[in-house]
């Protein structure tokens, strides 16, 4: 069907032109259309590139949440400053030039097969503008990934298919051992209980973090990799079985102080996941609950930690660990 | 040398008498003629690009039109079509699979590189065939078992491998993590290695034949751009494929031989699995030290061919022929050095990231200087709007536009927000994907004339780059949008999220301009295959250009030149040489038959030039002699 017409269609121009005599020059009539042509993208694609960028603007720019993301999108939005002006320079460039120079027999080409000057200005001038971007992209680097500082709180996360499981460290503020061959339904982070460090630790259906402190995300995986997203954190990092990862940051607003900001009363801060892991690759979603200081050491201190939760798990302890566990027990 | 020369050529001679004695099977199916090969490869390229094509329209379908209900698809796909119409989201995740596999090594680096290395380079540099042109159907051939076995894997029950086209263990491990790592994945893997066999043995010949085989005359500083470009892609290919053989081989064992390269900490289906000390990042260092100069592999051909396309329709020299040159050389090495921006937050030290943020940012250096050499081209040029012109100005565009994102995402601390989103997707689509194929479409307008000895239809050619130019652009530019608002890849649906759960309508527009896109090939499929037998004759060099290959017969046959190979005495721009009649002067064209036209340090070598010419003449009159 669409051959046919296809067909048809090529038929009658061809017939077309062999009459006219235009396919024996060198460049047809189609020449200036072509060249025109050129012209009107520039101007409509320009246009409808402004017009959606203008207008969705406040749809895909997320508000930021995070003291690195504030550094982060100035670099985005410079970099695109300057990538946005090489574009439209270029583009403007090579659009029109096909309309000033298009075919014309009266005309020749100008000769002209190189100059070093120019050669040598166009390798260094954008080799200068990247320097300049890849050292204050290098200077946030360099701080994101710094060390977390010491009074950061932890927080585990572990990814698995297709769900993450948040862990945090209790009272001692340090995370238990854990190893994926302990495993089992009731334990299913793989926690060591026979270390101490375990003891207090707990589970959280929601991953509560205080406003304006340093928080330092353990990352992990339980099968295959997984990424750790908060967009609106501007954070990212792949959970790798075997090879614990980590991420540190500073959120800025809490998820109230957002809702008011977005003017949408349902807004939740959301974790992805963003290396492809199967099936349910779409659906690994995780909510953060950013709140003041004051209601996060509330909260922490009302959590119950997995051997509160689940006894069972103490059993099979060496007596002096069963000791500790019971103590902790009993103080609830 | 000039005795060597001469004794090559006698050889050549004699293999051309052979060619009288070709029946179907040795001219069309097992045939060792460069020419053949390449047309071989070029429609093997098509089908492939058809099929991947249209494996994204599906995967398009269900993202613009998640509540569609796609059971008229159910003949075709079967099982994959749930209950409710709606598509299977593991096979959502094989056919994007599958969609990258295919166009990045069957299309792109096969169809691209064995097209027209294949075809341009014994006919630009002047050699009678590839340095051996058994090897060369040999790799023809593997190539073509690699997709049989690709193609197989498709129809299997688990469906093919699934693991996106990077296929990251422990995911392509782990026959329990998604069912095409079973039977899917093993094939997937074969196919690679023929593939890589393939590749290397096509390489070895492209690059064996440009360094022994050019005409008298044809320094290295006399090459068409498009050779450089072959040659430095084959070189490429030699050094990285070995690496993803390496990485696949390991993957392998861990899936088959219960090793633990890749494999370590593992809870999955309810058991522990006993691997202990690997590292999945390992198998991400070693797949991107192919993957990402597999990017240059894929994108320097395009790049060479749209050089030779655009000077020869600027009717002007390309400007900056050793700054070209230069900066082709320096993308060659610079690929090498950059694998890791793919890894900024897969958990690798950072202090790497920072040296390949660096490393990777040096690299738009080259890449800037080839854009600005080519609008200079374009500058105060006589231009002539081919189909092939045109699809090679839409190349320097996408070049431009996909080229720019690649600023941002090689940026580690910007690429923490954008990696594996849809912004990295509307970057490599266009720089890599888009910019490639443009390359090889405008190959395709350009040597047509030369391949089947007939013209495509032109007016075909405007529609089909004018539909398919502003259809990329429709389908790749909304996702900038989409990625920068923080939209994951390899989404089967994105209600899952309220950052996500917005821009229906441009994932909607996005899937019609693909579909548009894609309907539009079928303009250039026609145009292919009817002017192939029903289109007008050509001349014997349509485009007016300088280059060996259009000193051929209409229909070279095997051997390629009927008598001597021509001698070469200039480079391949000489286009609108003030004082020269013609606005060309072909590189056969001797500098002493053109003192109009010579530039002051021409004019010097005229002299030694016509030294070697009688020199030459004095070999051929003692051989004749001796016969």
């Amino acid at each position: 069907m669409i051959f046919s017409i296809i067909w048809m269609v090529y038929r009658i121009q061809t017939l077309v032109s062999v009459v006219k005599g235009s396919d024996k020059k060198v460049a047809s009539g189609s020449n200036k259309v072509n060249a025109i042509l050129f012209l009107v993208f520039l101007v409509g694609t320009g246009i409808l590139m402004f017009w959606y960028s203008i207008k969705e603007f406040h749809n895909y720019q997320l508000p930021i949440a995070s003291e690195h993301g504030v550094v982060t999108d100035r670099l985005f939005w410079v970099s695109m400053a300057i990538t946005g002006v090489v574009f439209l320079i270029t583009h403007v460039l090579l659009f029109v030039f096909p309309y000033k120079y298009q075919y014309s027999e009266k005309r020749k080409a100008s000769f002209y097969p190189d100059n070093n000057k120019l050669e040598v200005i166009w390798t260094i001038v954008p080799g200068i503008v990247l320097a300049g971007l890849v050292i204050s992209g290098w200077m946030a680097w360099s701080d994101i990934t710094a060390p977390a500082p010491e009074n950061a709180h932890t927080v585990e996360i572990m990814g698995y298919q297709f769900a993450w499981e948040v862990r945090y460290p209790g009272k001692d503020n340090v995370l238990g051992d854990y190893d994926y061959r302990l495993i089992t339904a009731t334990n299913s982070h793989g926690i060591d209980f026979s270390d101490k460090n375990a003891i207090d630790d707990f589970p959280s259906p929601v991953v509560v973090i205080p406003k304006g402190e340093p928080v330092l995300f353990k990352i992990r995986a339980r099968d295959v990799l997984h990424s750790v997203f908060a967009p609106h954190m501007r954070l990212k990092m792949d959970a790798v079985p075997g090879m614990p990862t980590r991420f540190w940051f500073v959120p800025t607003k809490t998820t109230a102080e957002m809702r008011e900001e977005t003017g949408n009363p349902e807004f939740q801060y959301e974790i992805a996941c963003t290396e492809i892991c199967g099936r349910g690759h779409f659906s690994m979603r995780k909510i953060i609950e950013v709140v003041e200081p004051e209601a996060y050491q509330k909260w922490y201190a009302e959590q119950k930690s997995f051997i509160q939760m689940n006894p069972s798990l103490a059993a099979g302890l060496p007596s002096e660990k069963k000791e500790v566990a019971e103590i902790q027990l009993s103080e609830k | 040398m000039s005795t060597a020369s001469v004794a090559n050529h006698d050889a050549a001679h004699d293999h051309g008498d052979h060619e009288h004695h070709d029946n179907f099977v040795t001219k069309y199916i097992f045939s060792q003629d460069h020419k053949m090969i390449a047309k071989q490869y070029l429609v093997t390229g098509m089908f492939w690009a058809l099929l991947g094509g249209f494996l994204s329209v599906l995967f398009r379908l269900q993202l613009g039109f998640p509540e569609m209900d796609m059971s008229f698809l159910r003949p075709l796909l079967g099982g994959w079509i749930d209950e409710t119409g709606h598509l299977d989201p593991t096979f959502y995740l094989a056919l994007v699979t599958m969609h990258g596999t295919i166009m990045v090594f069957f299309v792109l680096t096969a169809g691209l590189s064995g097209t027209f290395s294949n075809f341009l380079i014994p006919l630009q540099i002047g050699a009678r065939d590839m340095a051996s042109g058994f090897m060369n159907m040999l790799s023809y051939w593997l190539f073509f078992l690699s997709g049989v076995i690709m193609f197989i894997s498709l129809f299997l029950k688990t469906g093919p491998a699934s693991g996106g086209w990077v296929v990251y263990p422990p995911l392509s491990a782990l026959e329990q993590a998604i069912p095409g790592s079973g039977l899917g994945m093993t094939l997937w893997l074969v196919a690679m290695t023929l593939f890589i066999a393939s590749s290397l043995m096509g390489g070895i010949n492209y690059i064996t034949t440009v360094i022994n085989l050019r005409t008298k005359g044809m320094s290295f500083s006399k090459l068409p751009l498009t050779i450089w470009a072959f040659f430095l892609t084959a070189v490429i290919g030699l050094l990285s494929f070995p690496v993803l053989f390496a990485a696949a081989l390991l993957l392998v064992f861990d899936r088959s031989f219960g090793t633990s390269f890749y494999l370590s900490d593992i809870y999955i289906g309810g058991e522990a699995l006993p691997n202990t000390g690997g590292s999945p990042v390992l198998y991400q260092h070693l797949f991107w030290f192919l993957g990402h100069p597999e990017v240059y592999i894929v994108l320097l051909p395009a790049l060479g061919i749209t050089s030779e396309v655009i000077a020869t329709n600027s009717r002007k020299p390309i400007f900056g022929y050793k700054a070209m040159i230069v900066s082709l050389l320096g993308i060659t090495v610079l690929s090498f050095v950059v694998w890791a921006h793919h890894m900024f937050v897969s958990g690798m030290n950072p202090f790497l990231g920072s040296i390949f943020m660096f490393l990777t940012l040096i690299i738009a250096v080259p890449s800037a200087v080839k854009v600005f050499n080519y609008l200079t081209t374009l500058w105060r040029g006589n231009l002539i709007f081919t189909p092939a012109m045109l699809f090679s100005i839409g190349l320097v565009s996408f070049f431009i536009s996909g080229g720019l994102t690649g600023i941002f995402l090689g940026s580690s601390a910007i690429d923490i927000q954008l990696h594996d989103t849809y912004f990295v997707v509307a970057h490599f689509h266009l720089v890599m994907g888009s910019a490639s194929f443009f390359g090889m479409i405008a190959g395709v307008y350009h040597w047509f004339p030369k391949m089947f000895g007939r013209m495509m239809d032109a007016k075909l050619g405007y529609i089909h780059f004018w539909i398919t130019f502003v259809g990329v652009y429709m389908v790749f530019f909304p996702m900038h949008y989409i990625g920068i608002a923080g939209f994951p890849r390899r989404y089967y649906m994105f209600t899952n999220f309220d950052f996500t759960n917005m821009y229906t309508d441009l994932n909607m527009f996005v899937s019609v301009a693909a579909i548009i896109t894609f309907a539009a090939q079928f303009i250039f499929l026609f145009n292919f295959f009817y002017s192939m037998y029903k289109g007008r004759k050509a001349t014997l060099n349509p485009w007016q250009s300088n280059t060996l290959e259009w000193t051929t017969p209409l229909h070279p046959g095997h051997g390629n030149w009927p008598g001597e190979i021509p001698s070469v005495y200039r480079w391949p721009y000489d286009y609108s040489k003030p004082g020269a009649e013609e606005d060309f002067i072909p590189q056969t064209v001797p500098l002493s038959a053109t003192p109009e036209s010579n530039l002051p340090h021409e004019q010097e070598l005229v002299k030694v030039e016509l030294e070697i010419m009688k020199e030459e003449e004095e070999v051929l009159v003692s051989n004749e002699a001796k016969h």
